[in-house]
């Protein structure tokens, strides 16, 4: 091997040994930031995005974190993710419980948002679905103890479609009502008033990201009656009738008279003594 | 290696201490402007730019786009707004026609960073330094942009993007970005010089390789006039670009620095005691200067 050649094949174990050097070392950065990035992506269940906002994982990808959202939004709730905060940095978010969302109609965010990030086709504040309320702790709230609060319900940009209120009968007392706060999925936009106007130290009615919030029914699962009334009649044809046990000489009408005994005789006039009402039916047996 | 006291002395010498230091306060006055212009609204209620470098709303009308991250994000799938297309379209003519890597010395604010680390190395004679190669930044280019197509969690580099950690970590609140930011000045510092900026950052490589054919340029037209006094290079925070043009007068090479790596910074033409540097168009050619009138500045004899 001339001297020339020996240079050469020198170079070039250094140029390869450099080579694999830079790619090694790279490729751990890219390891470690693919890593963090899995974790850095999961949003904690308080912070909210702002309407519009695209699924999670779409949004991560579409939004550029320029910031110009929080500064069109004119009550100021928005915040960018910082370094050491549990939001991927740079996104938007707000914290329903110290500055919820105050649903404006020309929704200046969006309009603001140059990459489609917050979806530009949403123009209808009240289709938005930033989350979903939740009362989170019935033993806490205080209409579930039969006292009158109802501040959720009044708060409520969609009152009486997102909230509403169930009244039930009191227990406890015996003779008043409960003013229970339902929300609603279909109406409710998660724009979080609610849980800021909770009158409790930590809110009874919280927003949660959609997907922590709802449950889903199996999606072969059918609920009879709701099937029967769209089709108008009963699905199993002909409507099968019941059948109760009873011995023999007696029916029953469900929705009529009850317990029916045939040649029953007509009812007696009620006496003045208590006692023939109660040894009523064993006087007539024989 | 020449000493750190000593770079300098001969151009303030000839030049005065402000033309010797002319372009570094432009750049820092560039540097802390765009920065101002973006603060002045949320912090005296005087909007002139909204946003921050990914995107920006200047004046409600002008809108500026980082290309390179809106790049990420279409990667990962997302379509543009127009007037984000019309920032990118706006910006990336700019670049080309500045010099892509203008971004790093008269826009970023890392380069303050890096800036004080470079300075310190000196000033302490700090001569380690581990030997990253320069192609990393490209390889990292790459890297952020295959992470977009592989990872659920989008465009993955802004996580800890410390050029956007730190702008945006300015105008908007920092949170525990100090702490990257400290650690790319003590990197630089300690490990490696230039190693940030010169060596690893994708955001100079995008732009870098976005200004490779740019107009502007710094060129060594009055190269003859070189007494070889090495600030330059010292100085310099890609001084790799320096000498092709130099000292390639004799294998008839352009005066003009043609590497995109030069980041247009223009401290070589502060730094230099016999004015042979200046910024210029990518065809200026060289000035040729009689042994008599070596001296001769802007037609005055000193």
């Amino acid at each position: 091997m001339s001297e020339s050649e020996k240079k050469n094949e020198l170079n070039r174990r250094q140029f390869l040994g450099n080579l694999l050097r830079t790619a090694c070392g790279v490729g751990l950065v890219g390891m470690g930031l693919g890593l963090y990035a899995q974790r850095a992506a999961s949003l904690p269940a308080q912070v909210i995005r702002p309407p519009g906002a695209l699924p999670e994982e779409d949004f991560l990808g579409a939004c550029i974190r320029c910031g110009l959202c929080v500064r069109d939004c004119p009550y100021d709730i928005l915040s960018l993710g910082a370094i050491g905060e549990q939001v991927p940095t740079g996104t938007p978010y707000f914290i329903a419980r110290t500055g919820p969302c105050e649903m404006c109609e020309d929704i200046p965010c969006i309009k603001a948002c140059p990459t489609n990030a917050l979806d530009h086709s949403l123009t209808d504040i009240e289709a938005s679905r930033m989350g979903l309320a939740v009362v989170v702790d019935q033993e806490s709230c205080i209409a579930f103890q039969g006292l009158r609060c109802e501040v959720c319900f009044n708060i409520c940009p969609i009152r009486g479609r997102a909230i509403s209120l169930d009244l039930q009968h009191n227990a406890r007392s015996g003779k008043h009502a409960l003013f229970i706060p339902v929300v609603h999925s279909e109406a409710c936009t998660g724009c979080g008033l609610c849980e800021r106007a909770c009158i409790l130290e930590e809110a009874a009615i919280k927003v949660f990201p959609t997907h922590l919030a709802k449950g889903e029914l199996g999606k072969h699962y059918r609920l009879g009656w709701r099937e029967k009334a769209r089709k108008g009649e009963a699905l199993v044809s002909p409507d099968a009738e019941h059948h109760y046990n009873l011995p023999e000489g007696v029916q029953y009408d469900l929705q009529g008279k009850g317990l029916i005994l045939e040649g029953e005789a007509v009812e007696k006039p009620v006496t003045k003594s208590p006692l023939d009402t109660l040894n009523n039916s064993f006087l007539d047996k024989p | 290696m020449i000493e750190a006291g000593k770079i300098g002395k001969e151009a303030i010498a000839n030049k005065g201490w402000l033309m010797a230091h002319r372009y570094l306060i432009l750049r820092r006055i560039s540097q802390l402007g765009i920065l101002a212009i973006f603060l002045s609204g949320p912090l005296f209620g005087l909007w002139i730019a909204k946003g921050n470098l990914a995107s920006s709303l200047t004046l409600n009308v002008l809108p500026l786009t980082d290309p390179y991250v809106m790049l990420q994000g279409m990667l990962s799938g997302v379509m543009p707004q127009t007037a984000a297309l019309i920032g990118v379209a706006i910006v990336v003519l700019f670049y080309f026609v500045v010099g892509g890597r203008v971004y790093c010395s008269w826009v970023c604010p890392v380069n303050m960073v890096t800036d004080l680390a470079a300075w310190l190395r000196r000033r302490l004679g700090l001569r380690a330094s581990s030997q990253l190669s320069r192609n990393a930044r490209y390889w990292m280019l790459g890297l952020t942009l295959v992470l977009p197509l592989v990872s659920a969690a989008g465009i993955v580099w802004e996580l800890v993007n410390p050029v956007s950690v730190m702008f945006r970590g300015i105008v908007f609140g920092i949170g525990a970005g100090w702490l990257l930011i400290a650690g790319v000045f003590l990197f630089d510092l300690l490990v490696a010089k230039d190693g940030w900026c010169g060596h690893l950052c994708p955001v100079g490589a995008f732009y870098n390789l976005l200004g490779s054919k740019s107009l502007v340029k710094v060129n060594a037209v009055r190269r003859s006039a070189c007494d070889d006094c090495m600030e330059c290079y010292a100085i310099c925070p890609e001084p790799q670009v320096i000498k092709p043009a130099l000292k390639g007068e004799k294998k008839h090479l352009s005066p003009v620095i043609l590497s995109s790596d030069c980041t247009n910074c223009g401290r070589c033409i502060d730094i230099c005691g016999k004015h042979v540097f200046s910024y210029g168009g990518r065809g200026a050619v060289e000035v040729k200067l009689s042994g008599s009138n070596k001296d001769i500045q802007g037609g005055v004899k000193v």
